[in-house]
């Protein structure tokens, strides 16, 4: 092997490690260039949005099961931590990781029973739960703060250092999406991952070769689950207020819509749906009127056009083109 | 008897909001058994029917019976450009992306109903003047009436069609193997498009039904469609007794429980009866 052959093979076996030491520099440097609150309060959400849409993500494209209730468990997180911080004087960190543990248990609660069917009777269940959910929101005013939220949660802290403001918030927020971005990509390479995209290949196939489809299944809904509270409770101690209108069932499908346009089963498309979707108000003027327009044509032409979701389609198109150009110069 | 008649007017009010649980969900089974998906443009479809029979008398003026038939037709055949120009260019059988694509499409058709009917909640009168019947101490609205007698001759249609006609035979024989439907000549784009057209005319018909008795908003389908389906679950996803016997008993169930439980919780009941079943007996009361 020459020595630029040597390099080429140490980038080809490295690159999602490179990548992701990229994308890691890349937002260790972000704040020094765009130091703009409105702009890192942005790209904070994104990251937040992010960490639940590569949960999600795993669910849908690997286990191929539809998950219509995102957003409830995104809120269990945010009001699990308030009520817990807030009511009951729990420090936020342990909080956190309390709340985590009982969405576990629900996501199971929910999982175990609606897994069992062949069929899509989870999106329903789901969708449902979350409905249950922001009812109760709604209606359980003296724990909850009814329709009016939820005020005066801490920000988090290490110590006496505060993650208060935009640009250590940053670090923080981005720090855990990344940590769940390498989680993610590691999981998909390992021993559980490869069984889990042979099921989401074919199911029976994947049974015949000896993966616990229903087992499988349940795991990385529960997985995902955890990842969404725990955004859910960085949210609620960013913001420091929350409303049961963050966490509707059309949160749900927006959460849907950035995984579809991302890519199911692409992991690094999560990251491109949450920033697309979390901006897309940002471009536009109008968005309010055209919001479910916008929202809906993309699901639907993306599905229609490039069901591989929007960057692993096209970059698909372009391979095929390059290699008819190939083709095309070999013949000629 | 004040017990008596307690019992009786909620029992009236569970029948009247079953039947329409049954009219929305016997439109999700029909096009579960002809394309294997969970639709969830229906829940617009309800929406639809009502805003479309706001419009026949408001707008253009019509009496009630004429009214109530183009709201219906109106609503089948919106649901027939859906399938026709929404889910059969996408050309895939991969049901993640079918499913995905009726909530796509749903988002857009709610964006259409706000934009052309705006946000503001509207009222619908009801089919005959309001003159309630005495019946034991209950009270009974001539509305309800109607809804359980034009549910009876819904039903009685569906199964005319599917037991009588040849369209409706090709129907129950791709439901029952699509494979072997396929090899017979069956063809199935014209079945999956009058499938279409079935839920969008029960869904319009409940829509049409209920918004008297509710209100009229761009997104009143939503709650009434998800329970829709709960219903079907209920009696056993795509069969058309279980979706009858789902959405009554799911209807009884929850006037009953606002009645003497809490009426706050109303429409949670629904889906904690949604989780149970899934739980206890996943194939539904009537389900195979």
């Amino acid at each position: 092997m020459t020595d630029r052959q040597k390099f080429l093979y140490f980038i080809a076996l490295h690159r999602t490690g490179l990548w992701v030491t990229a994308l890691s520099l890349l937002l260790l440097v972000f704040p020094l260039v765009e130091n703009n609150p409105y702009t890192l309060g942005l790209t904070n959400l994104i990251a937040i949005h992010a960490i639940v849409v590569l949960g999600l993500n795993l669910f849908i494209g690997y286990a191929g099961q539809i998950s219509l209730g995102h957003a409830a468990f995104f809120g269990l997180g945010a009001y699990g931590s308030a009520i817990a911080c807030v009511t009951f004087g729990l420090d936020s960190w342990l909080a956190m990781l309390l709340v985590a543990g009982l969405v576990a248990l629900v996501a199971l609660l929910v999982g175990i029973p609606a897994l069992r069917l062949t069929g899509h009777y989870l999106a329903m269940a789901t969708l449902g739960l979350n409905f249950v959910f922001h009812t109760i929101l709604l209606q359980w005013d003296q724990m909850t703060g009814g329709p009016s939220g939820f005020y005066g949660i801490p920000s988090l802290s290490l110590g006496s250092f505060a993650f208060d403001d935009e640009l250590r918030l940053h670090y923080l927020l981005w720090g855990l999406a990344l940590l769940s971005l390498l989680l993610c990509l590691n999981l998909v390479r390992s021993g559980v991952g490869r069984g889990l995209s042979a099921l989401a290949g074919d199911e029976i196939a994947a049974a015949a070769l000896g993966v616990d489809t229903r087992r499988a299944k349940v795991k990385v809904f529960v997985l995902s689950a955890v990842l969404a509270s725990v955004a859910g409770s960085l949210f609620a101690h960013t913001y420091g207020f929350i409303s049961p209108d963050s966490f509707g069932i059309f949160v749900s499908t927006d959460l849907v819509i950035m995984v579809v346009i991302g890519g199911m089963g692409s992991i690094w498309g999560s990251l491109f749906g949450a920033a697309l979707i979390t901006l897309l108000p940002e471009w536009m003027d109008l968005f309010e009127t055209y919001k479910d327009f916008v929202h809906g044509g993309i699901l639907v032409l993306v599905l229609m056009f490039l069901p591989q979701g929007l960057i692993t389609g096209l970059l698909d198109l372009l391979r095929v083109q390059l290699a008819r150009l190939r083709q095309k110069n070999v013949t000629a | 008897m004040p017990e008596l008649a307690d019992f009786l007017q909620y029992s009236f009010s569970g029948l009247t909001s079953g039947a329409i649980y049954a009219l929305i969900a016997l439109g999700f089974c029909v096009v579960n058994n002809t394309m294997g998906i969970v639709n969830f443009v229906q829940v617009d479809f309800v929406s639809l029917g009502g805003m479309l029979m706001f419009s026949a008398l408001f707008a253009l003026g019509l009496p009630m019976v004429p009214g109530v038939l183009l709201a219906v037709a109106g609503v089948a055949l919106v649901a027939m450009l859906v399938e026709r120009f929404g889910l059969r260019p996408a050309r895939s059988e991969n049901p993640l992306v079918l499913i995905f694509l009726t909530v796509g499409l749903s988002i857009i058709l709610r964006g259409l109903i706000k934009l052309v009917w705006g946000k503001n909640r509207m009222a619908l009168p009801p089919l005959t003047p309001d003159l309630p019947l005495e019946f034991f101490g209950a009270s009974l609205l001539p509305q309800a009436l109607w809804i359980l007698f034009l549910t009876l001759i819904a039903i009685v249609l569906l199964l005319w069609f599917f037991y009588r006609t040849p369209l409706g035979l090709s129907m129950r024989a791709v439901a029952s193997n699509s494979t072997a439907a396929a090899v017979v000549g069956i063809p199935a784009g014209r079945v999956r498009l009058t499938s279409y057209a079935i839920a969008g005319a029960l869904g319009g018909l409940a829509g049409v039904l209920v918004t008297p008795i509710t209100t009229l908003n761009y997104d009143v389908g939503v709650l009434l469609g998800l329970k829709g389906f709960a219903a079907a679950i209920l009696g056993g996803f795509g069969s058309f007794p279980g979706a009858i016997l789902g959405g009554v008993g799911l209807g009884l169930l929850e006037s009953l429980s606002a009645g003497y439980l809490s009426s706050a919780y109303k429409d949670v009941v629904a889906f904690v009866v949604l989780l149970l079943v899934l739980f206890v007996r996943p194939k539904g009361l009537l389900g195979k």
